[in-house]
């Protein structure tokens, strides 16, 4: 039973990490049709920054703010000068810039900080908190609340805001949202900086537990891809549910079957789903019209 | 139709040139081993390409066939005592057989799924490589024992570059003669409108799968190549990034050009080998030559250099 | 002889019932046509009959084989051919390219000699290509063969895919508004073409909005309203059809109708 709730607890956290990561994807989706593969990136400069703030004297709320916006500034930029410019391009063409901007954001970072891997204080200390015999990391319930304070503040976001519902209507019909009136640029540069930001902030909560270095978005963004698949592309909830139930199987795979493969368990339940239900789990079935 | 097929013999002629005359412009026998490896890539390129450019498919997972092939020439002889020559040809048939084994499910999807289906596919294949270190010597990767053809020992970057060039000629010329077959109008039939392709009668399914299986043994051969070349594996050739390369070149060159696929290899190898200069910025600048080409050229450096001459001689 | 038969045909997307029970067949060369306001299901139909949606109910016959449910690939394999609305022709391939993938079927399709383009393959695509362009000739774009189809005008487009259905030789041709988007000539050419090819034996199923048209060269007609079908018979008998007028026009207007 503690074992159990342990790997819950530790997959859970894990998944809330790859939920952040596949809701940025989303986000980005939604508003451009982009599949932006330098998602993991921004997770990696939210670490990344953050360390190198605190280290220079900054407190760790200002240095959080720092990456964040640090973060944002790279979305918006990458946003500006290798999306807007590729206006049009097919959908791969597309993938390979985002994955072209992963590899150079990677190579920036190696070169403004370090390849070293780095560790940032738990925000509450370390002292492991017992439930139920699980020994548990603080650490892990500000992953889990900020993951629910960010999916929270998004939904109300898109939900109650005139330009969320904007970003709602240009995720449905871009055309028609122009049409409208609907700056789908401005949209657009919305969804990269949000998205962004919502990287960052998942980097910042998990490199207390999972230490970080220049290198650590890519695994970050195939798994984020794979969850916002899994629950279906476009689907914002989906995303959540993908990157928690992406947590929690490999969390359970490495206890109960095999350590070695943790990462594969993903990529596996990936192409079987895909296999069985060739939309995603919540996605939508669409008929083909000719 | 004469000028199809003179268009085709002369593309062979002129590549078969180019290799011919290449060396007589290289000082050391490192641009042997730059142009080999060009070779090598282009060859797996043009694989990828009947696949992508051809039957309109994306694989995000094709260094996974290129580690297969790598990996059997270096496993085969080390731990099985099979000839070299034999993994070869045996990395081949486990490339094409395993890629006709998951392109059936993976091939109906479409899109980004068939792009994150491809990309798992690929992770998985790099994962067992790194992890079986019994076998595979994890991820340090293992020593290849030299090929041997009927006594003759193949070694050296000048020996190798004249066999990846013969590889690449034969691997130009059967792409070429795809173009004008059934086949090959399948292909691109079904890639401009599968429902059309269908109603005439094309099984769309099997001949993705095709597509799936060539482009697979292209790679599987090019891998093995490289790995006889360089007497050494390591994983990351069948890695993600790895993919992302052979994808880059494919479409940096032009969707659909062999000899695109073949300009695009030299664009994408040499650079960052003249690059090395600048060692620490080695990625920042290959991130950045991605982004740029793709924005400038997103049609692919030959179909674009063709557009513009073809315009200038218009006028 | 009847050779294309559907049986109490329907399919529902999302609780609406796009096609309800409708029934048609069709024999070696004779022309069907079927009409309908927007949205009656003409299309629809044409996609269930041709495998590319599967039907919730209902059955089809093909020369006596039941192919309900079949995928399209095969339903060609056995002689049916269509073309479509909304143009679905290869835009990177030559239109004579185009017709060359209509031969499909008729083509020895291995991958080995292909890979090595054995002098049989050689030989083979000579005659598809000689076949192809006698169908070009036919449908008046021989000029054009080698210009790529996605830079020819709608109408030459259209006729470009009924020469690529044709060029499978099938059985039964449906085809999907040949004559939309076509001027007064293009229109009589067509209705030229459509003719000849039911004389040769071949069953034509035809979707048109053209009513000129369809009243000319049509033996049967089927008339669909809201999925249903609402009337069948000879052009004559639709024509008189009070029920018919109505779909059409609506109430106000077949009372004028009937007047005039």
């Amino acid at each position: 039973m503690a074992e159990f709730l342990q790997f819950l607890i530790s997959g859970l956290t894990v998944g809330a990490v790859y939920a952040l990561v596949a809701l940025g994807f989303t986000l980005i989706y939604n508003a451009s049709g982009v599949v932006n593969f330098a998602q993991g990136e921004f997770v990696m400069l939210g670490g990344m920054v953050t360390v190198f703030a605190s280290a220079a004297g900054a407190p760790l709320p200002l240095a959080a703010l720092i990456a964040i916006v640090a973060a944002v500034i790279i979305g918006l930029l990458l946003h500006r000068l290798a999306i807007e410019p590729a206006r049009g391009a097919s959908a791969v063409t597309l993938i390979i810039i985002t994955i072209g901007a992963s590899i150079l954001l990677r190579g920036l970072a190696a070169i403004v900080f370090d390849k070293q891997f780095h560790k940032l204080p738990a925000f509450t200390g370390e002292t492991p908190i017992d439930i139920l015999g699980a020994a548990v990391q603080p650490q892990s319930f500000w992953v889990l609340g900020g993951t629910a304070v960010v999916v929270v503040a998004l939904y109300a976001f898109l939900e109650h805001t005139i330009l969320g519902k904007a970003v709602l209507a240009t995720a449905a019909n871009r055309l028609a949202a122009r049409l409208v009136g609907i700056n789908t640029t401005t949209i657009m540069a919305l969804a990269f900086g949000g998205s962004a930001a919502i990287g960052a902030v998942a980097g910042i909560l998990v490199t207390p537990i999972t230490l970080t270095n220049y290198d650590v978005g890519t695994l970050l963004a195939l798994k984020g891809f794979a969850a916002a698949m899994l629950g279906g592309m476009g689907n914002p909830l989906g995303a959540v549910v993908g990157g928690l139930l992406l947590g929690l199987l490999e969390a359970f795979g490495a206890g109960y079957l095999s350590s070695t493969y943790k990462d594969a368990f993903a990529f596996l339940v990936i192409l079987f789903v895909l296999f069985a239900a060739p939309q995603g789990l919540f996605g939508r079935r669409v008929v083909e019209r000719v | 139709m004469g000028a199809l097929l003179n268009q085709r013999f002369l593309t062979l002629v002129v590549l078969a040139a180019v290799i011919a005359v290449l060396p007589l412009l290289f000082p050391s026998s490192y641009y042997f081993r730059v142009a080999s490896l060009v070779w090598v890539a282009a060859l797996a390129a043009i694989g990828l390409n009947i696949l992508m450019g051809q039957a309109g498919q994306v694989s995000l997972g094709h260094a996974a066939f290129f580690g297969i092939g790598a990996y059997a020439v270096a496993i085969g002889p080390t731990h099985l005592g099979i000839p070299s020559w034999a993994a070869l040809l045996i990395g081949a048939v486990l490339s094409a057989v395993l890629a006709y084994l998951v392109g059936r499910p993976i091939l109906r999807l479409k899109g980004h799924y068939l792009a994150i289906a491809t990309l798992g596919l690929g992770v998985l294949v790099a994962l067992v490589i790194s992890t079986e270190s019994g076998w595979t010597g994890g991820p340090d990767g293992m020593p290849v024992e030299r090929l041997t053809l009927f006594g003759w020992r193949v070694s050296g970057s000048y020996t190798w570059y004249w066999v990846t060039g013969a590889l690449l000629l034969i691997g130009t010329w059967i792409a070429l003669n795809l173009d004008e077959t059934p086949t090959g109008r399948a292909f691109r039939a079904l890639h401009d409108s599968e429902v059309a392709a269908q109603v005439v009668g094309v099984d769309v399914a099997r001949f993705k799968l095709q597509a799936f299986v060539i482009a697979a043994v292209y790679a599987s051969l090019a891998g093995s190549a490289l790995a006889f070349m360089n007497g050494f594996i390591n994983p990351d050739q069948a890695g993600f990034l790895h993919s992302v390369e052979l994808v880059t070149i494919v479409v940096l060159g032009g969707l659909g050009s062999v000899v695109g696929s073949i300009v695009g290899a030299a664009v994408l190898i040499t650079l960052p080998q003249a690059l090395t200069v600048f060692h620490e910025y080695e990625h920042l600048l290959l991130g950045l030559i991605i982004i740029v080409s793709m924005i400038f050229m997103r049609n692919g450096i030959v179909p674009s250099l063709s557009a513009l001459l073809l315009r200038r001689a218009r006028s | 002889m009847t050779i294309l038969k559907g049986t109490d045909l329907g399919i529902s997307f999302g609780g609406v019932k796009a096609v309800d029970g409708v029934s048609f067949s069709v024999g070696s060369g004779q022309i069907l046509s079927i009409i309908g306001p927007n949205g009656a299901g003409k299309t629809t139909l044409f996609n269930i009959v041709s495998g590319i949606y599967v039907a919730s109910r209902g059955t089809i016959h093909l020369a006596d084989e039941d192919v309900t449910g079949l995928a399209p690939h095969k339903l060609a394999a056995r002689g049916l051919s269509r073309t479509f609305q909304n143009l679905q022709i290869f835009q990177r391939m030559t239109a004579c390219e185009n017709v060359m993938v209509g031969r499909h079927l008729r083509e020895k399709c291995n991958l080995l000699p292909a890979l090595f383009r054995t002098p049989s393959v050689t030989r083979q695509n000579r005659e598809t290509r000689a076949a192809a362009l006698d169908l070009l000739a036919e449908v008046g774009l021989k000029d054009v063969a080698d210009v790529p189809a996605g830079s020819l005008p709608y109408g030459a487009c259209k006729r470009l895919e009924i020469a690529r259905a044709l060029a499978a030789e099938p059985r039964v041709l449906l085809l999907d508004e040949p004559a939309a988007g076509c001027n007064a000539v293009e229109t009589e050419e067509i209705d030229h073409l459509i003719r000849q090819v039911a004389d040769r034996g071949v069953a034509v199923v035809l979707v048109e909005h053209d009513m000129k048209l369809v009243m000319k060269i049509s033996d049967r007609i089927l008339v669909l309203d809201r999925g249903r079908p609402l009337a069948e018979g000879t052009p004559r008998e639709v024509r008189d059809d009070p029920k018919v007028l109505e779909a059409y026009l609506g109430q106000h207007g077949a009372r004028e109708a009937a007047r005039a």
